[in-house]
């Protein structure tokens, strides 16, 4: 069946980021767009349903991209990544290809601009991610990369990270002699090292010293694994990474147009969720405090019931609703305008009620 | 003496205060600087709505939401404030 790629796009610009998704809109894969504003919203995003890119502006207030792309490397290492900022500058090119991004591109001004960067998104859809490919080698697999080891007679160790794991392979003159990850050595250690799809791998100085714990031949591990790979296949997978859609009831409330992050409050004054908001503990006591005191102030001066309480600011737009025994806050980007931010709150609390 | 006192006897029933429509300006000590609201309108309750106002933007900006402008919706009042450099102007529309 055929699946449309998601790209995620984040840009603290929310006119630029308009116009980005315009232009990606065209790629002739016909992706899905999703955007944010923040870095928060962003993560909060990638954590609640798997994309296939994330294109990342890199000046940006709070989190920065550089910031945001260290995290999402560590929680997403399968996701590719790209940088689209108007800094030009070879240091920050230089960090964010150490991070293990896939693309750096500038922020097109011209007509011209504008192709090439829709055919570099493009091209990086068209990578089969189901492949994997180690950063740095894109389309070696870490068999290959085990094998070229091998067969070069290399005395070396191999590090490989995914996500937060990380393993290490010992090779002397060509023998694998030792394998280690987490907890495990040996060919243990071996095998679940070679379950890992995607991540980064650097090559480190020799340890001579280091004592041979495997002895079997590194084709009989590997063939060996990869039965047991095959075997495996059709399981869920494990470890980091956007694997699935693990879409909270509030999370779905982010797919209005122009949503920051949400919070629900509970009436017993203890219990609240949210999803992308910065700091949520803060934010949730405004608004169980801030409620209170209006409900208060409406029932003294017969006011009636309070519907909706809305706050423009110069950082987010919030809008607070009482459901039954729920509070429920949203935060809107700043450059919503108070009738769009009504408009959207009354669909938000159609879906919440339902 | 007795039929007198019945016919003078104060209600205990609470006073209704009419929804007023203006609006009026606060400065950040939570004074009142300028009303256009009718003089019936009792000024506790002017002072009442602009403290509950003040606070607001001030736990706003210490939950790290800043907030310039508040609208609180009830079924029978539409009260809208402005943040005015740590004062308000604060406008009152019954429906």
């Amino acid at each position: 069946m055929f699946t449309r790629h998601k790209i995620l796009l984040l840009d603290d610009d929310h006119e630029l980021v308009e116009l980005y998704r315009e232009m990606l809109c065209r790629l002739p894969s016909q992706p899905e767009i999703f955007t944010a504003t923040s870095g928060a919203r962003a993560i909060a995003l990638l954590e609640s349903q798997p994309f296939s890119l994330l294109i990342s502006d890199l000046n940006m207030p709070k989190m920065d991209g550089l910031q945001v792309l260290t995290i999402v490397r560590r929680k997403f290492p399968q996701l590719r990544t790209a940088v689209m900022t108007s800094v030009v500058d070879a240091q920050f090119r230089t960090r964010a290809y150490a991070m293990g991004i896939d693309l750096f591109l500038e922020k097109p001004n011209t007509g011209r601009e504008i192709n090439f960067f829709i055919d570099c998104i493009e091209s990086l859809l068209d990578r089969e991610a189901d492949t994997g490919g180690f950063r740095g080698v894109q389309s070696k697999s870490l068999v290959d990369i085990i094998q070229l080891e091998c067969l070069s007679q290399s005395s070396s160790v191999l590090k490989v990270t995914n996500g937060s794991l990380t393993g290490k392979v010992w090779f002397k003159n060509g023998d694998l002699i030792d394998a280690a990850t987490q907890d495990l050595t040996g060919e243990t250690a071996f095998r679940k090292i070679l379950s890992w799809n995607t991540g980064n791998f650097e090559i480190l100085q020799a340890e001579p010293e280091r004592k041979r714990t495997i002895f079997n031949s590194y084709q009989g591990l590997l063939l060996e694994s990869a039965q047991a790979l095959d075997e495996a296949k059709g399981q869920p997978p494990e470890g980091g990474g956007a694997t699935g859609p693990a879409e909270s009831s509030l999370a779905r409330l982010a797919c209005f147009n122009g949503v920051e992050f949400v919070i629900s409050v509970s009436a017993d004054e203890e219990k609240f969720e949210s999803w992308s908001a910065e700091n949520p503990e803060q934010i949730s006591q405004w608004v169980r405090q801030t409620i209170k005191r209006f409900r208060a102030f409406g029932e003294g001066f017969q006011a009636g019931e309070l519907n909706q309480l809305e706050g423009l600011g110069p950082q987010c737009h919030v809008a607070l609703v009482s459901l039954g025994d729920t509070d429920l806050c949203v935060g809107f980007h700043r450059s919503l305008s108070q009738d769009l931010v009504r408009d959207t709150m009354s669909k938000i609390v159609i879906q919440w009620a339902s | 003496m007795g039929l007198l006192n019945l016919l003078t006897r104060r209600s205990s029933s609470p006073v209704l205060v009419r929804l007023p429509t203006g609006s009026f300006t606060l400065d950040p000590g939570g004074r009142i600087v300028a009303s256009t609201l009718p003089r019936s309108f009792p000024t506790a309750r002017v002072q009442q709505i602009g403290a509950l106002v003040l606070s607001t933007f001030q736990s706003a900006r210490e939950a790290r939401i800043p907030l310039t402008e508040l609208i609180a919706d009830y079924s029978a009042l539409k009260l809208t404030a402005r943040e005015l450099r740590g004062g308000a102007i604060i406008f009152l529309a019954p429906r």
